[in-house]
């Protein structure tokens, strides 16, 4: 069968069975394999992805849901490849060790900076770790993790 | 400076663009796909295996131990672990068959329709069970092995005690929890070349697994290591695992063959921490000095003999902790249970020692009424000083400042004569551990080993690091560029990496033991040091100067000519060297310190080339209705040595002690029969962000003169302390001290009914 969705901004058609899990879509019919498998069951946030501006586990999302969707994912964060502030701040804070849980949380970290409120003010740092709850690191203990979504934060928070 | 320096992460810009490539983000045209079908129980005879009907069996290739042409084993110490069981086997999960199919579906297809009969066995699934030899599973009596350290009189001291204290402490599984769990792509060349690459800690490992598999010669084995989505222990000797299985199946199917575990496969068939139980008796006088101490510590090796020996030996080493007693004995022992083997996991077998030892430590307190920190600080190790092998301490000892400075960054000593609040259930508590944890392999292991790392020039005019040592996210690459970028006066971005490729990078030795900063970052400063002494040779011989006059500076080399100074670019230099060459490397090699010297038969000696040092403030709130526990603040302080790269050295620091402290408070395996219960992240609870707070971790330099520029190997140190600082918060708050981890709301309970039915 074939799906419409728009994939970082692209309109795309694939032709896969309905049920197919939007992860495994992105994965090997999209080819952007930036988006991670850690658990399968909506557990971990590896294959978080933004579907109309929300965080969703794409682990859990058969494609048919999303049909005529806007999705973003890590590859879709930087433009002609000049990277957003979250992700210049993942990199300046230490964010990311071995990067496996990284493009989920970097999503889950947008979505946060996207969102309404944020155009006042900067978020706290139990709400950073509330918006990062379901994501889970077990490499960083997430200080930096926060750390980072923080100084994002400032920073397009001063940019507006 | 660049050593010192927080660069950026060499390999940054890749992982937070999702270009970096893990092992399932490779796609081959004509791949297949491998699934294990495992045993579901946990010791018996294989009787048949059918191949049920209902299933096209011309559509997947199958493979089982008759498969293997040379020696079934998964090799590492005792080589008594099979790839594939043939007529018995000794665990549940246990791989016994391995399919190979065209898509993933199909080769799970296939296994649903394998039926495996059994003649079950008596199975052995606890200590206990295995100590009792009722039911021998290895040897006489099931024992693995066994360590008995000593040293004074230790009967004589416990004769002259004033108090003596006495406990018994439990430590259960834990699960590493990489997120990416184990993959490997294997693919056999038509010349009989074995290719493997995949997620590992340790290249060399799974090359000489696989050469024992098929009896191949070194160059006929490749194994290249992909991104690697975290390992912590569990990708260290377990790869081989995953990789004999998919080079078996290339072999037969032809085609290069995938195996990517899932969650709950990847949970049960890795290896686990090790489980154990540890007595503590000590002797003391009545002011809180040790001197005399019995400590016996019993680990679950699982069904198969894996690292269990290196692991108990290393908490044998660390099992009184950083103090002095002067008559102590030590005894250890890893037994065979019909479990899954366990196997490495950071820290080694110190998490389970730290444990028992620091909340001995706040039993002793209480029992003679004495501080924590008055205890400590009466027994900590100083510098001059010798641990419980014999070695004495002569550089890089900073107990004391790790110490103070805990206490005064957390403001313990004001915090812990708190107020409870009255007519509240909540109450707070606050603890403290302390704790070391040696670098590097135990004893004569680095001059086994003698691992190798080497430099060269490129054709860019930049340099290249050749070493095994892995990036696994702790951050090799970026702190070997920074040494090497030292050495040279170049920056880290001017040095790159060889592909971590066995048949172009040397034996480093394995990424795990801490040792990867300390020892190959070391090696690969000598390997540095020796391109620089040879480059100042060609270049002088060119310039007619002498190579001593020769500064490396500004990505420059300078010298001075009748009063001038001359300066050629390192680009320009490293052409000019290569001129006559083509090319210029350099390669070193690991060598102990001097004047260390080990024991392996009496067990005494220099343990390790170097110590690194920590202590943890871990503040609670305990609800005394339900017993939930809830961690307020983490203070850590740790003598590092020195600091390559602040940024990393910390994020080592903190996401150590949030795994320990998942330890102490989550993480448990739930078994029933020899089986997991809760193989899933839904029931097997690491902490998330809202269950760890903020942390304030202080750094100490305090530096290891045979360490690259000081530095010392803190991997493992913080997965020590978390847990026991976290249970003496505990008992702060409710007044009595858990003895068995995960400190769940049930045990803290137990603890305290105990202590009211004592009082
Ligand atoms: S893979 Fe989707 S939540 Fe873990
Ligand atoms: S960086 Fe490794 S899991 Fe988060």
């Amino acid at each position: 069968m074939a799906i419409k969705i728009v994939v970082n901004g692209q309109d795309l058609e694939v032709s896969v069975s309905p049920m197919k899990r939007l992860l495994d879509v992105l994965r090997q019919d999209c080819y952007l394999t930036g988006t991670k498998e850690g658990c399968g069951e909506g557990e971990c946030g590896a294959c978080s992805v933004l579907v109309d501006g929300e965080v969703i586990n794409s682990c859990l999302v058969p494609v048919c849901q999303v049909e005529g969707s806007e999705i973003v994912t890590v590859e879709g964060l930087a433009e002609n490849g000049k990277l957003v502030p979250v992700q210049e701040a993942f990199i300046k804070y230490g964010a990311a060790q071995c990067g496996i849980c990284i493009p989920g949380m970097l999503m889950a970290a947008q979505a946060l900076l996207d969102s309404k409120e944020l155009s006042k003010q900067t978020p706290t740092r139990y709400e950073i770790r509330e918006a990062i709850a379901g994501n889970l690191c077990r490499c960083t203990g997430y200080m930096k993790i926060v750390d980072a979504i923080e100084a994002a934060a400032l920073s397009t928070l001063e940019k507006k | 400076m660049t050593v010192g320096q927080s660069v950026n992460r060499k390999e940054g810009r890749d992982k937070v663009t999702g270009a970096a490539k893990y092992v399932d983000d490779y796609h081959f045209q004509d791949i297949w796909y491998g699934k294990t079908v495992r045993s579901t129980v946990a010791h018996a005879q294989i009787t048949g295996i059918e191949f049920l009907a209902g299933f096209d069996w011309s559509t997947v290739v199958l493979a089982d131990y008759r498969d293997i042409t040379s020696r079934n084993i998964v090799a590492l110490i005792y080589d008594d672990q099979p790839l594939l069981a043939e007529s018995l086997v000794r665990h549940v999960y246990e791989p016994i068959l391995l399919i190979a199919a065209p898509t993933k579906e199909l080769a799970e297809l296939a296994a649903k329709h394998v039926h495996i009969t059994y003649k079950k066995l008596p199975a052995v699934l606890t200590i206990e069970d295995s100590l009792s030899a009722e039911q021998k599973i290895f040897g006489d009596d099931n024992v693995f092995k066994s360590y008995t350290v000593t040293r004074g009189n230790v009967e004589d001291a416990f004769q002259s005690a004033e108090v003596v204290v006495e406990e018994t402490y439990h430590v259960g599984h834990q699960e590493q929890l990489y997120i990416e769990t184990n993959g490997i792509i294997a693919t056999a060349k038509s010349d009989g070349t074995i290719l493997i690459q995949g997620s590992m800690q340790c290249p060399y490992y799974v090359h000489r697994a696989i050469k024992e598999l098929f009896g191949l010669p070194d160059e006929k084995v490749v194994v290249v290591q992909n991104v690697t989505g975290g390992g912590f222990g569990g990708k260290e000797e377990f790869p081989s695992v995953v990789a004999g299985h998919a080079a078996l199946l290339a072999k037969k199917c032809g085609h290069p063959v995938k195996i990517v575990y899932e969650r709950g496969e990847d949970f049960v068939a890795s290896t686990k921490r090790h489980p154990a139980v540890i007595r503590h008796r000590t002797g003391l006088t009545r002011d809180g000095r040790l001197i005399a101490a019995e400590i016996d510590l019993t680990f679950d090796g699982g069904a198969y003999c894996t690292l269990s020996p290196v692991v108990l030996s290393r908490g044998v080493i660390h099992a009184l902790g950083p103090y002095k007693c002067p008559n102590i004995r030590v005894t250890g022992k890893v037994v065979a249970t019909n479990t899954p083997p366990n196997g490495a996991f950071r820290g080694f077998g110190v998490p389970q020692a730290c444990f028992a030892s620091e909340m001995h430590m706040e039993n002793i307190s209480r029992k003679l009424d004495i501080s924590p920190v008055e205890l400590r600080r009466k027994n900590m190790l100083h510098q001059g000083d010798y641990t419980l092998t014999g070695q004495q301490l002569t550089y890089s000892v900073g107990t004391q400042q790790v110490l103070d400075a805990v206490l005064e960054r957390s403001d313990y000593l004001a915090r812990r004569s708190h107020k409870q609040p009255e007519l509240s259930n909540k109450r707070y508590g606050i603890g403290l551990s302390f704790y070391y944890h040696g670098g590097g392999f135990t004893g004569s292991g680095e001059e086994k080993i003698k691992g190798q790392a080497a430099v060269e020039l490129t054709a860019e005019g930049t340099v290249r690091i050749l070493t095994a040592s892995t990036e696994i996210g702790q951050g090799t690459r970026t702190i070997f560029s920074q040494i090497v970028a030292q050495e040279l006066g170049l920056r880290p971005e001017d040095v790159e990496f060889e592909e971590n490729d066995t048949s172009k990078v040397p034996d480093s030795g394995p990424t795990v033991a801490s040792r990867t900063c300390m020892v190959v970052g070391r090696v690969v400063q000598m390997a540095a040091a020796s391109l620089k002494e040879e480059m100042a040779k060609r270049i002088a011989s060119l310039a007619q100067c002498q190579a001593s006059e020769i500064q490396f500076e500004g990505r420059h080399l300078l010298w001075q000519k009748d009063g001038e100074i001359i300066s050629v670019s390192f680009a320009e230099a490293a052409e000019r060297c290569m001129s006559r060459t083509g090319f210029l490397k350099t390669t070193a090699q690991y060598s102990s310190p001097p004047g260390i010297k080990w024991d392996d038969v009496t067990y005494s000696g220099d343990a390790y080339p170097v110590y690194a040092y920590a202590a943890d403030v871990v503040e609670v709130e305990v609800d005394m209705d339900t017993f939930e526990v809830k961690i307020l603040k983490v203070t850590t302080a740790t003598d590092v040595g020195k600091a390559i790269n602040p940024t990393l050295a910390e994020g080592q620091i903190e996401g150590g002690t949030v795994q320990a402290l998942g330890y102490g408070l989550f993480e448990e395996v739930a078994w029933k029969d020899g089986k997991i219960l809760n193989n899933r992240l839904t029931n097997y609870i690491i902490p998330t962000s809202l269950d760890i707070p903020d942390m304030e971790t202080v750094l100490i330099e305090n530096p290891y003169p045979y360490g690259p520029y000081g530095a010392k190997g803190i991997g493992e140190l913080p997965m020590d302390g978390g847990a026991p600082a976290l249970v003496a918060a505990i008992a702060d708050a409710v007044g009595a001290v858990v003895t068995e981890i995960p400190a769940t709301p049930e045990r803290i309970m137990e603890a305290m009914e105990k202590l009211a039915v004592e009082a």
